[in-house]
């Protein structure tokens, strides 16, 4: 093979036994779902030093929000943690309306919640089936993803889309679940059993899985406080702290679950946690179903929420108070807030800074990803190559989050 | 209260604190933050050992013209602030925390990357979400958000040796 001139002075033959090989893995490899790089100096399969760049996905989601309304984030918010956007959603409506100093209705809070669930445990299958088919084990990769569809049909079905579903507003959400949506939970909860169960036999006991993820991406309890990491990471290293427990929001207080945690904080416990999570999740909408109250979904305060499309036509008023909302914004009083939710991924943090104008003045993200991120050259230095794919997998990284 | 143990402990080194919304923000001087800092994490009675986000905002009209807005949570206590620190525009540096948090690696690296502000004490502050030859700060209030970057030139892999983590 001819080689560029300007290559020529710069490949030496080399000692092969002494040798630090630097190798650039990534962006966009076909192991590592998500555009990420990993500039690796290797020796022989070890690695010696790893720097992770990140930012292939950097669309400028905290400028563009300071460009529009309020209201005009949420089709941001969703294209944060695509695989859970529901959670995105309901994290700035709360930010917003702590802000506002408004309250929604209870059974907003109820469906919220129900919805975060559910996407919780969609999150956690798109996870664990990537991470699952990344270190070999294919076949539960696409129980997992099948299984996935049965959720994103429930949350098509609420919202009328399956990725993007923009489906919060401030003060409420725009549709409430649908008549039979108990009946439909039930269904996909049958088959999501059975899709969980086949997947705890392949896994959970298989001697390749176990040899991939067990001592692999260690981080102690110290480590992982430390470096910020949250949510089933944090978990894994046995602390088990949870925002929905320790800072509960919508109506969590009211409901009973535990927090499963692991204590060897590797990838295995990572795994365990997030799977051991879906079963609590299935708990949680299964008593918020039968708690949930009747009443609408959404407030009526005419300076938030828009007017019934019947006013805006035959009305004046209606028509006037319209289009201040669209064309002004929601008027929101000067001041800060930061809002926690507990994310699929860890915690979600909102923070908001108004001006008093009908535009954000600022919105930061604290991305739970990104904090996983920061620490995963720690958890690979000393490990193989091979270890780069289970750990990453189990991060989960989520490429619009953690780039925004 | 979180408040007055705070304002009892260390008095004169809070330049400002209010409780808005349930949440307490104190405004500090950025001197001494290190060391206020260490202390909020070491001192049984704070105990903040989760550094939950570091981050800024532009106030372009305002002197000083930056604030930069730590979060911290504890775990164990299950409480939360948020310190602020101004900075000024001209010559806008704090002193990093990546000795009391391991947190604060990244998130630094990003607030610099954002919005310029230096963390002086930091390993390896460099660009993170943007590329090393972007030019300007994007979340600066004086950044146009529709603003155009020149074209770089392809980075030849070979030539250039690859980056470590430090």
């Amino acid at each position: 093979m001819a080689l560029p001139a300007r290559w020529k002075d710069k490949i030496v033959p080399s000692d092969p036994s002494d040798e630090i090989m630097e190798l650039q893995m990534g962006p966009s490899h076909p192991a590592a779902h998500g555009t990420i790089k990993f500039n690796l100096k290797l020796d022989g399969e070890r690695i010696v030093d790893c720097d992770v760049e990140v930012g292939f996905l950097h669309r400028g989601f905290e400028k563009m929000c300071e460009q529009g309304t309020w209201t005009q984030c949420f089709p941001y918010t969703d294209r944060l943690n695509y695989a859970s956007p529901c959670i995105n959603n309901v994290g700035f409506a709360l930010a917003v309306e702590r802000l506002l100093g408004i309250d929604t209705t209870e059974r907003c809070k109820y469906v919220r919640m129900i919805m975060s669930e559910v996407s919780r445990i969609a999150d956690h299958l798109t996870c664990l089936g990537m991470a699952a088919h990344e270190v070999g084990g294919s076949t539960a990769g696409m129980y997992m993803v099948e299984a996935r569809e049965f959720l994103y049909d429930l949350i098509e079905a609420v919202t009328g889309a399956r990725v993007t579903v923009t489906w919060c507003r401030v003060g409420g959400v725009t549709h409430d679940l649908p008549a039979d949506f108990a009946d439909r939970i039930k269904a996909s909860f049958a088959r999501l059993d059975q899709v969980l169960s086949d997947c705890d036999k392949m896994l959970s006991r298989n001697r390749v899985f176990i040899d991939r993820m067990a001592g692999v991406g260690k981080l102690s309890q110290p480590e992982a406080i430390s470096y910020g990491l949250s949510g089933p990471l944090l978990r894994a290293a046995g602390v088990p702290y949870d925002v929905r427990k320790a800072h509960p929001y919508l109506v969590y207080d009211r409901m009973e679950f535990e927090i499963p945690t692991g204590d060897r904080g590797d990838n295995y416990d990572r795994f365990n946690v997030r799977f051991q999570e879906m079963y609590q999740s299935k708990r949680i909408i299964e008593q918020a179903l039968a708690a949930i109250p009747e009443g609408p979904v959404t407030i009526t305060d005419p300076r938030v929420v828009l007017p019934d499309k019947q006013k805006v036509y035959s009305s004046i008023e209606g028509l006037m108070n319209h289009f201040k909302l669209i064309m002004e914004g929601i008027h929101v009083p000067a001041g800060e807030v930061y809002q926690a939710v507990e994310a699929a991924n860890g915690e979600l943090g909102f923070y908001v800074v108004s001006d008093g104008s009908g535009r954000p003045y600022r919105v930061r993200v604290r991305p739970p990803c990104f904090l996983g991120m920061g620490a995963l050259n720690k958890m690979l230095i000393g490990r193989m190559i091979p270890d780069i794919i289970a750990t990453f997998g189990m991060i989960n990284m989520i490429g619009g989050e953690c780039d925004r | 209260m979180l408040i007055e143990k705070l304002k009892a402990r260390f008095g004169g080194e809070i330049l400002d604190a209010q409780n808005a919304r349930d949440e307490e923000t104190f405004t500090i001087d950025r001197e001494r933050a290190y060391d206020f800092f260490r202390a909020l994490r070491d001192e049984p009675d704070f105990d903040f050992n989760f550094l939950t986000d570091v981050t800024a905002v532009d106030w372009p009209e305002r002197k000083p013209r930056f604030e930069v807005v730590y979060q911290l949570n504890s775990l164990n206590l299950a409480h939360r602030i948020r310190v602020k620190i101004g900075v000024d525009g001209a010559d806008p540096w704090v002193h990093s925390v990546v000795g009391v948090w391991g947190a604060a690696d990244w998130l630094e690296r990003e607030c610099f990357d954002m919005f310029g502000i230096v963390f002086k004490g930091h390993p390896d502050l460099r660009r993170i979400l943007m590329y090393d030859s972007f030019e300007g700060y994007p979340l600066r209030k004086d950044y146009y958000y529709n603003k155009r970057q020149p074209i770089v030139p392809e980075i030849d892999p070979v030539v250039n040796p690859i980056r470590s983590s430090r």
